[in-house]
């Protein structure tokens, strides 16, 4: 039997067609779990059983409700970055990630002079202003006022959806475009 | 409405693996499943929330990367429609930067990317900066609203 792809993730042939209907999400009816497990073929209880063994191997990191935090009023979403020594980039990372304003917080290559940044984070606000005090707050509490930095805020969202991984299944899906 | 906050707030993660989560949800809040059912579709109708679903590690099924490109004004608006409407792309912003258009390409493996990137520069014209993902400092494990002039 040849390998599936992404071992050791799907070890089941159905595996796929199950992640696939999990990145669509849970079907609104009382028995979602059955009723994704009649699409891949699953029983009800395999789905409940696969589904945890994901969470619990870190393939699924979180479960639940997947907000759309710009339409809830969260549009002022700034991605903020810095060009920090490698040498200290994640003693810094640790220190930014202590202020729970900051969602995400990503260390990625410098790109020439055009961008020298290799540290990321995120910030999603209600407001701009506030927004921007909660960053100036950042780079004095972390101490990071000698490096350079820019702040990029998102002025229009063309597309927001959970990632689809398995090519071979496209489907449109309704929530694909998000006015701005 | 204190249904819909509490639906948005309180099942943003460890969501019931239990053959009837939205039961489950609704005794939890004291309303009935139907209450709690309705309350959902009508937050994915509205937009409020996308779905019911797994947040996946960056590159743990497939390869995933962060790209940007700087695109003229004049020609944004139709570039980020049609970058938008690859399948494999999933998130799609214009950003205040001279890089404006900013999105992440999930692909199977580092081949399809590859097919993809290049797809996009000859389609565009236009050089994509390539910012894979080198460490994770931050889970995200969602974060609270604050319903301060929200609906």
């Amino acid at each position: 039997m040849s390998a599936l792809p992404f071992d050791p993730w799907f070890t089941d042939p159905r595996d796929p067609a199950l992640f696939e209907a999990l990145q669509e999400g849970l079907p609104l009816v009382s028995r979602p779990y059955a009723a994704m497990g009649e699409r891949v073929g699953y029983t009800e209880a395999e789905v409940i059983n696969r589904l945890r063994e994901w969470r619990l191997s870190g393939l699924i990191k979180r479960l639940g409700v997947i907000v759309r935090h710009r339409r809830l009023g969260y549009r002022a979403n700034a991605m903020v970055v810095w060009d920090v020594p490698d040498t200290e980039v994640s003693q810094v990372a640790g220190r930014i990630c202590q202020y729970s304003f900051v969602t995400l917080c990503y260390r990625r290559p410098r790109r020439g002079s055009e961008w020298p940044y290799n540290l990321f984070c995120m910030i999603h606000g209600q407001d701009r202003e506030r927004v921007e005090s909660q960053i100036r707050q950042l780079i004095e509490g972390c101490g990071m006022t000698a490096w350079p930095t820019a702040t990029l805020f998102s002025t229009r969202c063309f597309k927001q959806r959970g990632a689809r991984y398995v090519p071979s299944i496209e489907t449109v899906s309704l929530e694909s475009i998000e006015p701005a | 409405m204190a249904i819909h906050h509490q639906l948005l707030n309180e099942f943003q993660r460890d969501f019931p693996l239990s053959p009837s989560p939205y039961a489950d949800i609704a005794h939890q809040l004291g309303v009935t499943e139907d209450e709690v059912l309705i309350a959902l579709r009508e937050l994915v109708k509205n937009q409020s929330i996308s779905r019911i679903g797994a947040i996946v590690p960056p590159n743990s099924i497939g390869v995933s990367l962060l790209a940007a490109m700087a695109v003229p004004a004049e020609q944004l608006d139709e570039i980020a429609e049609w970058v938008s409407s690859l399948p494999e792309v999933n998130h799609n912003y214009e950003r205040e930067h001279r890089f404006n258009l900013w999105f992440v390409v999930n692909a199977s493996h580092d081949g399809h990317m590859g097919d993809v990137l290049g797809h996009i520069e000859q389609r565009t014209g236009l050089t994509i900066m390539r910012l894979p993902l080198l460490e994770e400092f931050h889970i995200d494990l969602g974060f609270p609203l604050e319903f301060i002039g929200a609906t």
